[in-house]
């Protein structure tokens, strides 16, 4: 059964993911930070065949959720809710632009271990966090093809990373696992990973490089 | 079709390589404006930047002078911080130079997709939506006052206004543009409160775009003032030389340093040639070639957008003035009436 699809955010990054899923995925869900109803304009003009939701609704109803809101405001959702759910992590820390937040500074290890701390039992795979919203749908390509761009994943549960994995593919990335939550660390703004344009061959050498799995 | 530059202020090198000085940058971004306007560009906008390199930090103050030493060019800001400004404040600058102008003056508004800005004046960036929400409403009210009429605000980022008066106020109020880099909910805020909007469209291919501007048209049907016709334009990188090949490899140099730069200071790599390539052809975003394919690009967007102005960023990474310069006579002198025989033809074929 294809899996219900649940976007948190309605900017630039989770419009331009809800409407590439809604081309393989028929459960595709969408919330802004308003209600339901302010969105009806976007899902007819930019987003044919996906629903908004109020955000209990969408979490109790999807089977991966996903983060696509600024990092500055994902405590303000309710996310005991999101406890038993596949959550994938496509936020940044990323001080330069967003500015500096004192948890996530003093905080060494990657920004996604953080963030399942305060979202226990939800099943954490980070990604798409590495590309500019504007390639994902410019650079999407059929499998197979050899140009094809890689994007990476890191999670600590290997049927969610799996899953996500197949998640990737539909949009037209081929997915490269790199291991546990905590590698996400080499996904984050100023690694070799971030925002690089790449095939999965390509990655596999970096990680080869930086010998980390 | 109006056609036009911004600038951030771009800084020089010096002869002997190094980076030049931000004031001799002030001084050229004023000579650049100056000689768009002899030359007959319709359009200058100054970006809000605060950066050793890109330092036209205050854009009010250069349209002030410019305003008073050019005759027919609009000038703007592109764009403004109105998020970490005071609006009394922007209002009186922006309302002084359209004085001084004699009506020629905008204020393109901007959320702040660099954030210098927030440290530097005190502001904080969880308040990033509010405090572009709450000042826009500020501005627009405050631009759009009776002549004299008092003036009374209650919000939560600026101090209450009793029985204000905010002054001075040009004959007409000047002339307000929303912009976005492509938040879909940015697209409906400027439908809903009848406001012009601008696209700054840096990356990626143009196209991506359509979507956008279906939705700002759809959200001003629906949602917009009566009698609100929506406006749209599209600020994008490029640059004019009189070879194609010699633009795109002056500007990739230059493109190039800017986005290395910026990629160092917040963690991302520098792009490819390959991928400046795929950015700077066709339907990408940079604008770089000879004045034909300008000229067809910029027709292009009004046939499939009804985009009615364009305007390029010449001057990142260093570009030297004489180039710069010579592009804008370029954009005026050349892409500027081509521009105008092609929508010419084109209204002859359909």
């Amino acid at each position: 059964m294809s899996p219900k699809i649940g976007i948190i955010g309605a900017g630039k990054l989770g419009t331009a993911l809800a409407r590439m899923f809604a081309g393989s995925y028929e459960n595709v869900a969408i919330i802004n930070s308003r209600a339901p109803d302010s969105l009806k304009l976007q899902l007819q003009i930019l987003l044919p065949g996906v629903q908004a939701m109020e955000v209990h609704e969408l979490i109790k109803w999807a089977d991966i959720i996903i983060l696509a809101t600024p990092l500055r405001q994902y405590q303000t959702l309710p996310l005991s809710e999101m406890a038993g759910k596949i959550v994938v992590d496509a936020m940044n820390y990323w001080s330069p632009v967003d500015g500096k937040i004192a948890e996530f500074e003093k905080y060494a290890d990657s920004s996604s271990e953080l963030i399942a701390q305060s979202i226990p039992g939800a099943r954490i795979v980070k990604t798409l966090n590495t590309v500019a919203y504007s390639e994902l749908e410019e650079h999407a390509l059929p499998k197979g093809d050899e140009k094809r761009r890689a994007i990476a994943l890191a999670g600590d549960d290997t049927d969610a990373n799996a899953l996500v994995a197949q998640l990737i593919d539909a949009i037209g990335f081929d997915a490269v696992t790199i291991g546990m939550l905590k590698n996400g660390t080499l996904l984050q703004p100023d690694t070799e990973l971030f925002n690089v344009r790449v095939t999965a061959d390509e990655m596999y050498a970096v990680l080869d490089r930086l010998q980390k799995v | 079709m109006e056609i036009g530059v911004y600038s951030f202020g771009d800084v020089q090198r010096t002869k002997d390589n190094k980076l030049g000085s931000t004031s001799d940058a002030t001084k050229n971004l004023l000579e650049a404006i100056q000689y768009a306007d002899k030359v007959g560009l319709d359009f200058f906008g100054v970006g809000e930047h605060h950066t050793e390199y890109f330092p036209a930090s205050s854009p009010a103050t250069i349209i002030a002078a410019a305003a008073a030493t050019t005759k027919r060019i609009k000038l703007g800001s592109a764009v403004s911080v109105l998020s970490t400004d005071d609006p009394v404040r922007v209002f009186q600058q922006y309302s002084t130079a359209n004085i001084i102008s004699g009506g020629r003056v905008e204020y393109i508004a901007g959320r702040g997709s660099s954030t210098e800005s927030f440290p530097l004046f005190g502001y904080e960036l969880k308040d990033y939506e509010a405090l572009y929400n709450e000042k826009l409403e500020l501005l627009l009210q405050l631009n759009s006052l009776g002549k004299n009429e008092s003036f009374s605000w209650d919000g939560k980022f600026r101090p209450t206004l009793n029985n204000a008066k905010i002054v001075p106020q040009s004959d007409e109020p000047f002339k307000i543009w929303l912009a976005t880099g492509g938040n879909p909910q940015s697209s409906i805020n400027a439908a809903v409160h009848g406001l012009p909007i601008a696209y700054a469209i840096i990356g990626g291919h143009v196209s991506r775009f359509k979507p956008l501007t279906d939705l700002y048209r759809a959200a001003a049907e629906q949602y917009g003032p009566e009698g609100f016709t929506p406006e749209v334009s599209f600020a994008v990188p490029g640059f004019v030389a009189d070879d194609a090949k010699d633009a795109k490899d002056t500007f990739w140099k230059h493109w190039h340093w800017t986005m290395a730069t910026l990629g160092k200071v917040r963690g991302f790599a520098a792009p490819s040639r390959e991928h400046y390539d795929y950015e700077s052809n066709e339907d990408g975003a940079l604008f770089a070639g000879d004045p034909e394919e300008i000229a067809r690009r910029m027709v292009e967007a009004h046939t499939q957008f009804g985009v009615t102005r364009i305007f390029l960023q010449m001057d990142v990474g260093q570009m030297p003035q004489e180039k710069f310069l010579h592009a804008i006579e370029l954009l005026a002198k050349v892409v500027k009436p081509r521009v105008a025989e092609m929508l010419k033809e084109t209204k002859h074929e359909s």
